[in-house]
């Protein structure tokens, strides 16, 4: 018996952190690369609609530029009222801007992925469709043809 | 001077793990994993010298989608003419993109040939006319295009499973799932049903 009892006092033996910076190191670089910086802080307000089986993901973020379409966020109500308007970048922009906004975003692209810039529109489902038009005359006079109506993909019901 | 032999003292590293939690946690919060999804859509070319042309289409390969500023959805073809519910669209279309029936009333089918494939019949000509009010819901003009996009889909999906012997998404997306894609090209017409601006 007394060969397996211990004599009293026992200490608990320190844990070796040694290998932990590693470990959150490694955590650390996983969140490194699939981060994408946030884009823009909304001026308007958006909620788009939701879709179900045709909704595609879209793969390549480089090649996506951003229109906003919507009311106003809160805090610009007083002063512009609630009817959409379009937000490119962090301003609000006039209808007119679209083409120079294209033709910048375009320049930022490397040459080959030029033909294959996309735009989507967030555009917020209570929105009339009359602006909505309006900016894709705009997008084709800027030969901006690919777009993509932003929208939700809702889970499938099983 | 020194007694010879000197130990370089090990670095204090208890705070590394503290530093990169920092930096850990900051990735964290800026990271946005939500991935943008949507409705792929082509325009157009604007051409303004093409505004004035006209090209006439027969009235039996003609679909006209117009939704009106009360959001209500009025379908036009040669065989119906009557407001329709959203519900509906989709079979709607799909009845006159195919043609199953081989309806004189509905898109003439005729023989098209498909690169790498070979002569398929199909109704080719047929154009959907998509009108909608300024005053229409944005909501409400997405979910048509919606429907007639998955109206598409679904043909698309017929047919490669009845040609391939598979659904459409277990297609090769190089070489079989374009040729689906041709059989049953999107022809969805946003301007006046007499121009042929057409958007894939």
């Amino acid at each position: 018996m007394s060969k397996f009892r211990s004599n009293g006092k026992r200490e608990m033996p320190e844990l070796n952190t040694s290998s932990l910076p590693d470990l959150i190191f490694t955590v650390l670089f996983f969140f490194m690369m699939v981060t994408s910086m946030r884009d823009v802080t909304p001026l308007v307000q958006v909620k788009t609609p939701t879709g179900g089986s045709e909704i595609e993901k879209l793969e390549r973020k480089s090649l996506v530029s951003h229109i906003y379409i919507g009311p106003p966020a809160k805090q610009f109500r007083a002063t512009m009222g609630s009817a959409p308007r379009i937000q490119l970048n962090e301003n609000f922009a006039e209808l007119e801007a679209i083409r120079e906004f294209v033709h910048a975003e375009r320049e930022s692209m490397f040459e080959k992925d030029k033909p294959l810039m996309k735009m989507s529109l967030k555009i917020d489902k209570e929105t009339h469709y009359g602006i909505v038009d309006d900016v894709k005359l705009e997008l084709r006079k800027a030969k901006a043809l690919n777009i993509v109506y932003s929208a939700i993909q809702e889970k499938p019901k099983n | 001077m020194g007694k010879g032999k000197r130990k370089v003292p090990g670095l204090n590293q208890s705070s590394t793990a503290d530093i990169s939690f920092i930096l850990l946690i900051f990735f964290l919060v800026t990271t946005s994993m939500d991935t943008d999804s949507g409705l792929s859509r082509r325009l157009p070319e604007w051409d303004p010298n093409v505004e004035e042309q006209e090209m006439t289409i027969k009235e039996r390969n003609v679909m006209t989608v117009k939704v009106n500023k009360n959001n209500e959805i009025l379908v036009k073809n040669g065989k119906l003419n009557r407001p329709v519910d959203i519900a509906e669209l989709k079979d709607i279309a799909k009845e006159f993109i195919a043609n199953p029936d081989e309806d004189p009333n509905l898109p003439v089918i005729e023989p098209y040939d498909i690169e790498g494939y070979g002569t398929v019949n199909t109704t080719i000509k047929h154009v959907i006319a998509l009108q909608a009010d300024r005053g229409t819901s944005y909501e409400v003009y997405f979910k048509v295009q919606h429907e007639l996009s998955k109206a598409y889909t679904e043909l698309r999906d017929a047919w490669a499973r009845r040609h391939f012997g598979k659904p459409l998404i277990e297609c090769d997306p190089k070489t079989e799932e374009p040729i689906a894609r041709a059989v049953y090209a999107s022809k969805i017409s946003e301007s006046n049903p007499k121009e042929y601006g057409t958007e894939q």
